[in-house]
């Protein structure tokens, strides 16, 4: 077991940031951690790497307790923090000389370790610059490759592409995807596409509190309910014919689409093409609706505020 | 500790920090030493040093919280603290660090007014005729003062997330803890010298006669202790 929640609360003087959370992560895993903004992902992740001291419960990390041996456990953690703090006076091989020393690495080890960070942060054509000088997406890198330098165990990244551009957030995911081999990794967000691309399974945070906790697939298909198609065709048909159709609930319009919701066992997909033979209609279009990681995540979390 | 005094004291190196304080204060005490004539050794008539220790504490009440002020109050703004407390670093050795760097850094200061001693010893009458025990125990007194006002500034760091609240309170209390406890004496009766006890002036003043009493420098250090810990304390309210 590389993380161990159990009852897990914190209060700031009289709002439960975190209310009462429990999960465990397996070796090896990749956690999304997703929720709104001030769900407590942050709040989880600082008493998770020992920042902050929980006001109730237990962390453990490779069964070492964060509040008792905070030390041991600093050892074994990567940590990202949110807006990714860097000292931006600093070069950048000077920064991680700096981390490599915190984490007593020197000498050849440090400089060889150095070395492998950059090269597999990209860094490469960057890593004599200052770090007030780098590009959001690099500075990323910079603060990943301060997570990583010492091989942690369990790799903690708070929103790590928060503020990057369309690319340089497909860079820092890929980057993301190649260190995270054998390492267990949280990573917390709130944009939906980063856990699907990113994430074996997903824990939804809201209001402090875990409202799913699931592989990915089970809650794409879960909560998924009802299924959805909708159909075009080339010319005019009445919605009472397709309404007649076997295990079909109902039918809307929209212009010349019909949103046809029909009983979550049957496929009326091939139904739908045999209506288009029948009445001689081309038909344009014929989809089927997928419940997105978006409606969940809105279902989920604007539930429980009502 | 020496990661973070390594940092540190870099980072005085690659910001205008450690140029500016050592220049302002070589410059200062320069200038009232030896050119300007109300001050000035050359005019004063005796081969002694007495200006540039009488002087140096008006001018560190200023440079050092100067030095200090954005060690914690930095840290604080820009969230880098999140990243040394989630290192594996004791809260001591963080402020020790700090501490350290800011203290070498008013050394480096300080050495080169070495010249100034050799010069004296060349331009006495005959040649040599200073006190030299007096000089010794004033620059003693001098860098027990420097710790004391670095450990002031380093927890007046902590307390606002803005350097120039941070440099206020500090210039403030060191000033405070300077002359301060000098001049409340006076309006007490008996207690005279109790009160003055507090202050570094009294102490300071002491060590500057070249004698060095152990009491005098337990006071400088152990006020300095106090300070640090006081640091560590407000650090670790964080866990509270």
């Amino acid at each position: 077991m590389s993380l161990q929640v159990s009852g897990l609360t914190k209060v700031y003087g009289s709002q439960k940031a975190v209310n009462n959370i429990s999960f465990t992560i397996q070796k090896g895993e990749i956690v999304g951690f997703l929720g709104p903004n001030g769900a407590g992902k942050s709040t989880t992740m600082k008493m998770a790497t020992s920042y902050l001291p929980p006001t109730h419960g237990t962390i453990l990390v490779n069964e070492l307790d964060v509040v008792k041996q905070p030390m041991a456990v600093k050892k074994i953690i990567g940590y990202l923090p949110e807006h990714n703090p860097l000292y931006l006076d600093m070069y950048v091989h000077e920064y991680l000389q700096f981390i490599c020393g915190v984490y007593k690495i020197n000498g050849e080890a440090a400089t060889t370790r150095i070395a492998e960070m950059i090269e597999l942060c990209g860094l490469t054509k960057e890593q004599n610059k200052k770090i007030e000088s780098l590009s959001k997406g690099y500075r990323q890198r910079v603060g990943l490759a301060q997570a990583l330098i010492h091989n942690p165990e369990v790799l903690i990244l708070d929103e790590p592409t928060s503020g990057l551009d369309p690319n340089q957030i497909l860079e820092i995911r890929k980057l993301i995807k190649q260190i995270s081999k054998n390492k267990t990794v949280i990573l917390s967000t709130h944009i939906m596409q980063e856990v699907q691309a990113l994430c074996d399974r997903v824990i939804v945070i809201n209001l402090g509190e875990i409202v799913a906790d699931d592989k990915l697939e089970n809650l794409l298909t879960k909560s998924g309910g009802s299924n959805i198609i909708l159909v075009e065709w080339e010319g005019d048909i009445d919605t009472d014919s397709i309404k007649s159709l076997p295990g079909v609930l109902s039918v809307t319009s929209i212009g010349k689409t019909f949103r046809v919701t029909a009983a979550p066992e049957v496929d009326i997909r091939a139904e739908l093409f045999k209506l288009s033979a029948e009445k001689r209609l081309s038909l344009l279009s014929l989809r089927q609706e997928e419940n997105t990681l978006e409606q969940i995540f809105k279902s989920l979390t604007t539930k429980e505020q009502a | 500790m020496i990661q973070v005094f390594a940092k540190e004291f870099n980072g005085f190196l690659h910001s205008l920090i450690a140029y500016l304080v050592i220049g302002v204060f070589l410059t200062a005490m320069g200038l009232l030493t030896w050119v300007f004539p109300d001050t000035s050794v050359l005019d004063y008539g005796f081969a002694d040093l007495d200006t540039l220790f009488s002087m140096a504490p008006y001018v560190f009440i200023f440079l050092i919280p100067a030095i200090t002020m954005k060690s914690f109050a930095e840290e604080k703004k820009m969230g880098t603290l999140e990243l040394l407390f989630t290192k594996p670093l004791t809260d001591w050795n963080i402020v020790l660090g700090k501490f350290f760097a800011a203290f070498a850094l008013v050394l480096v200061a300080i050495a080169p007014t070495i010249i100034y001693y050799f010069s004296i010893v060349q331009l006495g009458n005959p040649i040599g005729n200073i006190d030299t025990a007096s000089v010794v125990g004033s620059y003693i007194g001098l860098a027990l003062l420097a710790a004391v006002f670095c450990s002031i500034g380093i927890l007046m760091s902590t307390f606002s997330n803005n350097q120039i609240v941070s440099f206020i309170l500090a210039a403030f209390s060191c000033f405070l803890f300077y002359t301060g406890f000098d001049a409340l004496s006076s309006f007490a009766g008996e207690s005279v010298l109790l009160i003055k006890q507090f202050g570094i002036l009294y102490h300071y003043e002491a060590l500057s006669k070249g004698l060095i009493d152990s009491r005098d420098v337990a006071y400088s250090l152990s006020i300095t202790a106090f300070f640090l810990l006081a640091t560590k304390i407000v650090l670790g309210s964080r866990l509270w």
